[in-house]
């Protein structure tokens, strides 16, 4: 699997980069004792920084004749439909069970103690096309895996996914099925101010 | 009853770049295999004073269609019985497959909103987080998500509203907005209006003014406009 972060791929000493990790708020302990929160409604509220986050993804992947941009439920809903439309794309939102009325597809995947399922409607997206999925951030790589096989299971290629945040890899730690991962910022321990 | 086709085509994208903030009127933005696009129709839509509560229906379909109305109402798919016998569902998620139609509704969003001073586009839990990133970053406005119940991890503010069986809570971020700002609130529907409703009452008890509510499709039949506190609504489509 082909990790890939920002400031090491093309955009070393972007300013925008720092600006966006700054905008990111820390909340520690939530959900629960001992995870550092990553907080993007604060990257939301920051214009600048939202508009830079965006175009730094829509010039990536402008010119890679992607047609298909999947968003994980409910983040990546913030972050794709901009970008989709930037690059003349679809936004299929892929969503927790029972939210898509129409026939779906669903992939269970692992979560810590227990597992969950995401859903994309049939039909959505056909064999062939090109497709990136949005997420906010990747920790495991759980939630993108069943992004993935989703849109493997339908015969369209995943050409990478894209997030804002990502931790690094522990060796052998995170399956994408061999897919690109394209990262922007890595999580900060604390917030500073 | 409305009828809507459900067309899932690998429809060709009009590929130009959809500049994310507000440009002036005069720009035009380049296709993808040349030529150009201007982006902005030349349609006046209706002007009325903002906080008015407005006698005539605020939606873009009266009277004078835009034309490209008819192609976002045909995209989105209805679908019966679901999520329970009975209910008619509005499916919006096929127009997010049309880029044109996709485009077009977050335009006819941006056209009316642009300039107006508005600070603050809040989007309702989910289908709001899909229409009102792009309409935010296109006014210059922060996007603050109205969301369930013990997702937002920090401070928060909380409103119960009630539901056809029961209740439920939405909660916003308390240093997501500051008093005076001016907000919008989106979401894909209005039907009874009790969202809405939930959504203005959490923005104006921290002093924001909400001058408008947006939804892509209103049921006029449950008369959500006359639930939102003499606050005006603006829709794209009616479904009857």
């Amino acid at each position: 699997m082909v990790e890939m972060f920002a400031a090491e791929n093309g955009l070393k000493g972007d300013p925008r980069l720092q600006a966006i990790s700054n905008a990111i708020r820390v909340v520690p302990h939530f959900p629960k004792q001992g995870i550092m929160f990553q907080d993007i409604t604060t990257l939301l509220l920051d214009h600048k920084a939202f508009k830079n986050t965006v175009d730094i993804f829509v010039d990536r992947y402008k010119d890679m004749d992607i047609s298909v941009v999947a968003g994980v439920e409910a983040r990546g809903f913030m972050f794709g439909p901009t970008i989709a439309l930037a690059i003349g794309a679809k936004f299929v939102p892929l969503r927790k069970p029972k939210k898509l009325p129409g026939e779906v597809i669903a992939e269970a995947y692992e979560l810590e103690y227990g597992s969950d399922c995401l859903e994309m409607h049939v039909g959505a997206v056909e064999a062939g096309e090109r497709a990136i999925v949005i997420d906010d951030l990747v920790a495991t790589g759980g939630t993108l895996s069943a992004a993935i096989s989703l849109l493997e299971r339908v015969g369209a290629e995943v050409v990478e996914c894209a997030c804002v945040i990502g931790l690094r890899e522990v060796k052998g730690q995170r399956r994408l099925n061999g897919k690109p991962l394209y990262i922007l910022v890595e999580p900060r321990e604390i917030d500073s101010c | 009853m409305l009828q809507r086709a459900l067309i899932f085509s690998s429809s060709n994208p009009i590929c130009s770049q959809l500049s994310t903030t507000a440009p002036p009127d005069n720009t035009v933005f380049p296709k993808r295999n040349g030529g150009w696009i201007i982006p902005f129709s030349s349609y006046q839509l209706p002007a009325f004073p903002s906080d008015s509560a407005a006698n005539r229906p605020n939606m873009a379909s009266q009277d004078e269609q835009d034309p490209r109305i008819s192609n976002i109402s045909s995209a989105i798919r209805v679908i019966p019985d679901f999520p329970k016998p009975g209910i008619i569902f509005q499916d919006i998620t096929t127009l997010l497959l049309d880029t044109k139609a996709f485009r077009d509704t977050i335009d006819l969003f941006v056209e009316r909103y642009r300039g107006k001073d508005i600070s603050v586009v809040a989007g309702i839990e989910a289908r709001g987080f899909i229409f009102g990133p792009p309409i935010a970053l296109a006014i210059g406005a922060k996007f603050v998500p109205m969301r369930k119940p013990n997702k937002l991890p920090g401070e928060v503010l909380s409103e119960e509203y009630s539901l056809e069986y029961g209740k439920d809570t939405m909660e916003m971020h308390v240093d997501a907005v500051k008093a005076g700002e001016r907000a919008l609130i989106i979401d894909d529907l209005v039907a009874t209006g009790g969202t809405l409703s939930a959504a203005i009452s959490l923005l104006e008890r921290v002093g924001v003014h909400v001058v408008e509510c947006a939804c892509v499709i209103e049921l006029p039949e449950l008369k959500g406009r006359e639930r939102l506190g003499g606050k005006p609504l603006f829709v794209l489509v009616s479904s009857t």
